[in-house]
């Protein structure tokens, strides 16, 4: 096992074991704290996919993230007035069902935005991206039937087949599990095909063309995975506020999922987690004491940037090396 | 005579008023090792850049064993079998020389959209291009990072990634530049052997190693051929020797 493989499992092990301290401490405040975690942590290994792998810097990935927890919302809204969807379709307050709703609706608009916005690279797709969140956004704002800009309530925490979520640990314990996923997920394309041909043309995107793969449609896939976990996150993140509002959709939102990731490591399998855990940390240390604790993380960053390129993960498990 | 692989008709190219490429027409045939030489400016790059398809020509033709390619990009020129290597290095920086080896095996197994399968422990990848290293000498040097191989070994690690993709003809952009003397007569015996594989359109400042190897030279001035021949007859081509070559050469 590689080193950066130990610190994963030892960082992902550790944010378990916080949780169950915490249970047996009856302190569910703190299990909050590590679901928030877990689910930042998910949202931001899905943009790592992109970001990480294919230097694709998307600061639109709030969309995804939005999408996937007004997924939620509105398919929670409609079952628990009964009113159907559309088609007569209805709503649904089980989980399952509205993670692929909110995975395959966000993997969709990726497609579109990943056709227009993938021709271009730089600071152009870097605008491209945000210029296709901030659209969203604000229709978001302005579409009243979704409580437009006061945003909508999930009344009841959604449903999982045999647990009960509305328990702190239980519902972290969900979290818990997909964020795992995902980061095997993250771990399996990193080491693959797709993944060589995905992380060979973030380095050299000529060469990648030189050996005849097109850098285009491997990175529209990785795009449109990204979104997905993305999504996921958000509806994990709908369900743990029971709230969602347009916020999701925001810049801020984009941006601060980059922050986790350089916070904890560009690329590395658990440094978008470990981002989340600092930035998480901070927000609850800093947060009570100086609404202006961003300030202060702003001081991190730029220490990180200046000094420690690999964020958390390449302090602990120094440089990456690609086999 | 046999159907040349490649066959360029009255290319042209401009940057703003300068011709990169004139008019050139030029052919690659089955076994040949084709020599492109000229002076500094003279076009060589570009036109391996716009056979490539990493530029595009105003006008004129490229046909990649009789078919015209123009409308394809690098990408799809290289599955064709256009095996290219750079006069910088293009590679990627990161992977080790065995990786970059390896893309060029997948790309040729037509896999990329592979996603569970580890690469590291795949056979089919790894013993491809484990081959194609040593036949370039670079077998003790496959877990380096490119990014720290010396000049020569990353024009070695072009050579062998093109191998790897089981090229129709080389598109050789000064392979010999930074090799030294020792490493250029090595490549120079490859190159020779190499031949039967494929043919060679050999861009090359390296004179002996031009005029060991070359079944043909065409001469490139100011983005135009000035004379195509044998090695005997190039040498003594009045014009050549004028434009390029000089007194004594
Ligand atoms: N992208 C470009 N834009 C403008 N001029 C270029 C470009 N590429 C090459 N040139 C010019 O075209 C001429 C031929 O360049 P090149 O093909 O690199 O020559 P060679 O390889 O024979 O030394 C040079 O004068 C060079 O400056
Ligand atoms: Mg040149």
């Amino acid at each position: 096992m590689t080193r950066e493989t130990t610190i994963s499992i030892v960082i992902v092990a550790g944010l378990l074991a916080a949780a169950f301290i915490a249970q047996a401490m009856g302190e569910t405040f703190y299990i909050t704290l590590a679901t928030r975690m877990a689910i930042l942590g998910l949202a931001a290994t899905g943009l790592n996919i992109a970001l990480g792998l294919g230097g694709l810097v998307s600061f639109g990935h709030a969309a995804f993230f939005g999408i996937g927890g007004y997924a939620a919302g509105i398919l929670a809204t409609h079952a628990f007035n009964s009113e159907p969807l559309l088609l007569g379709l209805p709503g649904t307050n089980q989980m399952i069902v509205i993670w692929i709703a909110g995975a395959i609706a966000a993997g969709l608009v990726a497609v579109l935005i990943g056709l227009i916005s993938l021709r271009t690279s730089g600071v152009y797709f870097i605008m491209i991206t945000l210029a296709f969140a901030q659209m969203i956004y604000y229709f978001a704002i302005s579409w009243p039937a979704y409580g437009g800009e006061d945003g909508l309530s999930i009344y009841v925490r959604n449903a999982f087949p045999g647990a009960n979520t509305l328990a702190p640990m239980s519902f972290f314990l969900i979290c818990f599990g997909l964020l795992a996923l995902g980061l095997v997920l993250f771990a399996l394309i990193r080491a693959s095909r797709f993944g060589a041909a995905l992380q060979a043309g973030r380095q050299n995107e000529t060469r990648l063309a030189a050996v005849g793969i097109a850098p285009f449609r491997v990175r529209l896939t990785a795009f449109v995975i990204s979104a997905m976990m993305t999504a996921l996150a958000g509806a994990l993140f709908a369900d743990l506020n029971r709230f969602v509002s347009p916020s999701m959709f925001s810049w801020h939102m984009s941006g601060e999922l980059i922050v986790l990731i350089i916070l904890g490591g560009v690329g590395r399998l658990a440094g978008p987690l470990a981002g989340a855990i600092v930035y998480v940390l901070f927000e609850f240390a800093l947060g009570g004491i100086t609404e202006h604790w961003q300030f202060f993380l702003g001081l991190i960053l730029l220490a990180v940037v200046l000094f420690a390129r690999g964020g958390v993960m390449g302090l602990l498990a120094g440089r990456a090396r690609h086999g | 005579m046999a159907e040349p692989i490649l066959d360029i008709r009255d290319l042209k190219k401009s940057f703003g008023a300068l011709k990169a490429t004139d008019g050139v027409s030029l052919d690659l045939r089955p076994g040949e090792i084709h020599a492109l030489i000229g002076p500094n400016g003279a076009g060589k790059s570009t036109l391996i850049h716009q056979i490539a398809g990493s530029l595009k020509p105003d006008s004129g033709e490229i046909r990649f064993e009789g078919r015209d390619v123009k409308p394809l990009d690098m990408a799809a020129r290289a599955r064709l079998g256009m095996g290219r290597t750079f006069q910088v290095s293009s590679l990627a920086p990161e992977f080790s020389a065995l990786r970059n080896v390896m893309l060029a095996v997948q790309a040729r197994q037509g896999s990329s959209f592979r996603f569970f399968k580890p690469v590291m422990h795949d056979r089919g990848l790894t013993e491809p291009a484990h081959e194609a290293l040593a036949r370039v000498g670079l077998s003790d040097r496959a877990d380096v990072p490119a990014a720290e191989l010396s000049h020569g070994e990353r024009r070695q690690l072009e050579i062998a990634i093109a191998l790897a993709l089981g090229a129709k003809a080389f598109l050789l952009d000064e392979p010999m530049a930074g090799m030294g003397p020792e490493g250029s007569q090595a490549l120079t015996r490859f190159l020779d052997r190499l031949r039967g594989e494929a043919p060679i359109l050999l861009i090359e400042h390296d004179m002996d190693a031009v005029f060991a190897l070359a079944d043909r030279i065409s001469v490139l001035v100011y983005g135009r051929i000035i004379a195509t021949g044998s090695v005997d007859e190039i040498r003594n081509h009045p014009a050549v020797r004028e434009a390029y070559l000089g007194d004594g050469a």
